[in-house]
């Protein structure tokens, strides 16, 4: 387990030093994300018998250390994250050479050092520990962000640290010594730490501070920082916002209602109704918003907040099958959202094309990525035959037992919605009549390390409708 | 008779006897070398204090051998011991830096003069501490702020003058505050030991002229420490001072400032006294909170980087009087842990600052364009040393302001906890402007060839700033005795 943190660390100076030659510094990468993921492979077995062992790094305050342990949630972000590392480390090295962006070893190594901080995030022993890292990951990730050096990339550079850094120091830090001085632990325990240490409207109050603090989770009012991030190479907001960052958000929402709450507790406190109508607005709004949203990773960007908001109610619906659908949710829409930023990205480097009222008929040009696309959208839509299915089913379950039919129906409404924003675009591409440039030539696609990126992120979709079993077995021990 | 038993009255006699010695160096490296291997002896012999205090608690020096009441005693607790260290230990990391960055502000001809101040001003700070009689406190202060005004009007910029005088007067009215009041206090107790005034005081506290004598303190040491609103002679006069005395004086001298605060009013007063008859909490309290925001605020729109960390410096000041506002176990940890670690933000930055005055030649924003392309590793020192200040977790910023936060909960004032982190908002600001200027804007366009700094100012930077992360994760030194030191001032138990 702590092999996981230092194995991206230890690229780190590998990728600086091999910064004079491109394939020895790619290999450095492909080699160390390969590395990562067997690790994290290799600690499911033990997670599945039950073992949750502990790994103590530091303990800079008496009684509360920087600790690590392993158990399902965890796990679960962490073969996601370690993963699709590897694939869009693949997907970067067409891209970014495909597009010839500038300072690509700095990109490298920020990259690197980022997914050391997700698996922090992964395997957080307790809440400060968490915070540490989820820090970090903010720092990390600024210099990705802001990789273009221009103005406008330096102004969502500054929306994107004053947000996310913003509401972690005021609400969350906040939140965490308060649940520090009430619990006297910030161990996350299954069944929760908090139950009986205040009065409810208290624990409603730090709840909200928690769910706000959280601005990774992109709920609103709070996500104006996602769409401004999108400013960076698509690589980087394909892993790190649609993925790494935005998940490592609504993963520490989902441990704190299941690790520090506990969800006996969650379900009796009102301030989670009120933050549950939060995430469905948030759910709604966003998707109307990418409704008109023309640019197509600001379109992504938009469906992806709709898309936390799902996971956030799951989580603070907190009953079982909401906390499964929501761990699932986070990984369908992982494969989901990602293909969807590698063919955004795809596009860009074949055709330089951003708008998404410039790609009609352009699924002639690039059949394949276009039919990515499509295979994608219905996974985040919720249909088969592709994985979003599952995790929308055990949501859509999550409100019926909960016995909130207005939450159902804003699942279902928001799917109509992402229909309505995310098919035109591939059904446009291939049944359109081809306008201006796309009427030309035969099929250009993406550099092939893009194509293969793509094609595995699809296949990914595709087979967690077909076995989603290990993911259910693993989402459904959680909090076990 | 052994040395070590002499050991605290050698922390001052050994500066003050080597500042004379130092004047007789004509040459100025010689006297640079002279003035460090004393300040690296005064180190050893404060971390010595330290472990003995740790080990066998305090430890008690009879000045001549007088005994207590009498003559001078040299008193050394945790609370002492661990400003000792901060002092010297900036002190022993500062000087490696001044070889150089000295040798190019000052004229040669001074040089020497220059470093015999130093030592006068060390010499001070360092008597200040570790005293244990109110009248040679006063004696201590006032050497190290004549030495301070000096050693501040040695800047190469003309400003330098008047910023120090603009000090000397301010100054000079905090230390004749603080003398009204040891004067009264003598007054009314007929002793100096500050021990045995504790011992007198309960009898005559309820007169007015022991509230006079307090008020009096009170108010001359805030002048010292610069607490709001008492702070304006510190933006000028860290300006323009050379940079290694603003990097020095920074880390120290406030500290110092911060640590007489807590001398009279829990060792000689009495938190009860204090707290509950005089109300001073809520004073500092407010007076703490609008000092992290208005300086903050000033700060932001500072274009010149000295002045904008020196208004930094007055709203980390507030955090370190917030902590004693609490009056509790935690807000006193709080507060003296961050003497420690603002010791080591500021001193980081400040020195780092130094190594870039020293290669362009000024510390104005709009000249550090595009710095971090060309001084890297001091640019990377500033955006870690910037996050200590914003307070980021795995920096010696997060473990003060989790403590804060935590004595802010245990008293029940939840909205000062949220002002604490929006002051650390603000800070996010000032910093951000630094970061934004040298990584984003292309460099000014008359472009001289702007290199690194020499490894020499850049070895004393990375060894600040390695400390500001080592004591974010191993706290065990810094909390430990902050603790201690903190129960041994309210007189409980850790």
């Amino acid at each position: 387990m702590l092999l996981a943190l230092t194995v991206p660390l230890v690229a780190v100076p590998l990728v600086v030093a091999a910064r004079r030659r491109p394939n020895l510094r790619e290999s450095v990468t492909l080699i160390a994300a390969t590395l990562l993921f067997g690790l994290v492979v290799s600690l499911a077995p033990q997670v599945m018998d039950g073992a949750r062992p502990t790994v103590i790094l530091a303990e800079p305050f008496p009684g509360l250390p920087l600790a690590l342990v392993l158990e399902p949630l965890g796990l679960l972000f962490a073969l996601i994250a370690s993963f699709l590392w590897l694939i869009t480390s693949v997907y970067s090295i067409g891209y970014m050479r495909g597009h010839r962006e500038q300072h690509q070893t700095r990109f490298y190594a920020y990259f690197a050092i980022a997914l050391a901080a997700v698996m922090g995030v992964a395997f957080a022993g307790n809440m400060l520990t968490l915070f540490v890292f989820y820090e970090v990951l903010t720092l990390s990730t600024y210099p990705l962000v802001t990789h273009a050096g221009t103005d406008q990339a330096r102004r969502a550079g500054r929306v994107y640290l004053g947000l996310l850094l913003g509401t972690s120091i005021v609400f969350l830090l906040l939140a965490i010594a308060w649940t520090w001085s009430l619990a006297g632990t910030t161990d996350f325990t299954p069944g929760g730490i908090l139950s009986g240490t205040a009065p409810a409207a208290t624990l409603g109050l730090l709840l909200t501070l928690y769910v706000f603090g959280v601005g990774k989770a992109a709920l609103m009012p709070f996500h104006r920082w996602l769409p401004a991030a999108m400013v960076a190479p698509t690589p980087v907001s394909a892993l790190l916002h649609a993925v790494a960052v935005v998940k490592a958000g609504v993963f520490t929402i989902l441990k704190v209602s299941v690790y520090l709450f506990g969800s006996g507790l969650m379900i009796t406190l009102v301030a989670s109704h009120w933050l549950q109508y939060v995430a469905a607005a948030t759910i709604l709004l966003a998707s109307l918003v990418a409704m008109r949203q023309d640019n197509l990773k600001a379109r992504l960007a938009y469906s992806t907040i709709s898309q936390l908001g799902y996971v956030v109610l799951g989580a603070l619906l907190a009953n079982a099958a909401g906390i499964v659908g929501s761990a699932m949710h986070i990984a369908t829409h992982a494969f989901g959202k990602i293909t969807l930023f590698f063919c955004a990205g795809a596009i860009l480097v074949a055709t330089h094309k951003t708008e998404v009222s410039q790609m009609r008929g352009l699924g002639r040009r690039m059949p394949i990525t276009m039919m990515a696309f499509l295979i994608a959208s219905l996974s985040i839509i919720g249909l088969p035959p592709t994985g979003g299915t599952w995790s929308k089913w055990y949501l859509a379950i999550g409100t019926l037992e909960a016995g909130q039919l207005a939450l159902l129906a804003v699942l279902m409404i928001s799917s109509l919605l992402n229909i309505a924003y995310l098919l035109p675009i591939p059904l446009r591409a291939f049944f359109s009549a081809p306008s201006g440039d796309n009427v030309t030539g035969g099929t250009h696609e993406a550099p092939l390390f893009s194509l293969a990126a793509i094609i595995i992120t699809t296949l990914g979709c595709l087979v967690l409708f077909f076995y989603p079993e290990p993911l259910y077995r693993l989402a459904s021990q959680i909090g076990r | 008779m052994q040395l070590g038993q002499h050991l605290p009255v050698l922390q001052v006699v050994i500066p003050l006897l080597s500042a004379p010695l130092c004047l007789l160096l004509r040459n100025g490296r010689l006297a640079w070398m002279f003035t460090l291997a004393v300040s690296w002896l005064v180190l050893a012999g404060a971390v010595w204090l330290l472990l003995q205090v740790l080990a066998h608690g305090t430890v008690s020096y009879a000045l001549g051998a007088w005994p207590a009441p009498w003559g001078i005693e040299y008193h050394v607790d945790h609370v002492s011991a661990f400003v000792l260290l901060i002092v010297s230990g900036i002190s022993a990391v500062v000087l490696p830096f001044a070889g150089i960055s000295v040798a190019r502000e000052i004229p040669a001809d001074r040089v020497s003069l220059f470093y015999t101040l130093y030592l006068l001003c060390l010499t001070g700070l360092l008597g200040i501490v570790i005293t244990g009689d109110a009248f040679n406190l006063f004696v201590f202060l006032e050497i190290s702020a004549l030495s301070s005004y000096a050693l501040i009007s040695q800047g190469r910029d003309r400003r330098a003058l008047t910023a120090s005088y603009h000090y000397l007067i301010l100054g000079t009215i905090g230390a004749t505050f603080i003398l009204i009041g040891v004067g009264l206090l003598y007054m009314m107790t007929g002793t100096l030991n500050m021990q045995d005034i504790a011992v007198r005081l309960p009898a005559v506290t309820d007169t007015r002229t022991v509230r006079t004598a307090f008020a009096f303190l009170i108010v001359g040491i805030s002048l010292k420490l610069a607490l709001f609103p008492l702070h304006l002679w510190l933006p000028n006069a860290y300006t323009y001072a050379p940079s290694v005395v603003t990097a020095f004086l920074a880390a120290t001298a406030t500290k110092v400032g911060v640590y007489v605060l807590l001398r009279f009013v829990f060792t000689i007063f009495g938190a009860a006294f204090a707290f509950q008859v005089m109300s001073l909490g809520p004073i500092l309290l407010v007076l703490a909170l609008l000092a992290i925001f208005s300086a903050s605020t000033v700060a932001i729109f500072q274009d010149n980087l000295k002045r904008m960390l020196a208004y930094s410096s007055v709203a980390q000041i507030g955090y370190m009087v917030l902590g004693i506002s609490f009056a509790s176990l935690t807000g006193l940890t709080a507060g003296i842990l961050h003497l420690f670690n603002h010791a080591l933000m500021k001193g980081a930055l400040f020195l780092a600052l130094g190594a870039v005055f020293y290669q362009l030649g000024t510390v104005q924003l709009t000249q550090l364009r595009g710095l971090g392309r060309r001084m890297p590793w001091t640019m990377a020192a500033i955006v870690i040393g910037g996050l200590s200040l914003v307070g980021v977790p795995l920096t010696v910023g997060f473990i003060s302001k989790w403590y804060l936060i935590l004595a802010a909960l245990e008293s029940g004032w939840w909205p000062v906890a949220v002002l604490v982190l929006l002051g650390s908002l603000l800070a996010m600001v000032y910093v951000g402007r630094l970061v934004e200027t040298a990584y984003f804007h292309a460099p000014p366009e008359d472009d001289r060839e702007v290199r690194e700094a020499p490894l020499s100012l850049l070895l004393p930077i990375w060894i600040l700033i390695l400390a500001n992360l080592y004591f974010g994760i191993d706290t065990s030194l810094t909390v430990g005795v902050a603790r201690q030191a903190a129960a041994l001032l309210l007189g409980v138990s850790p």
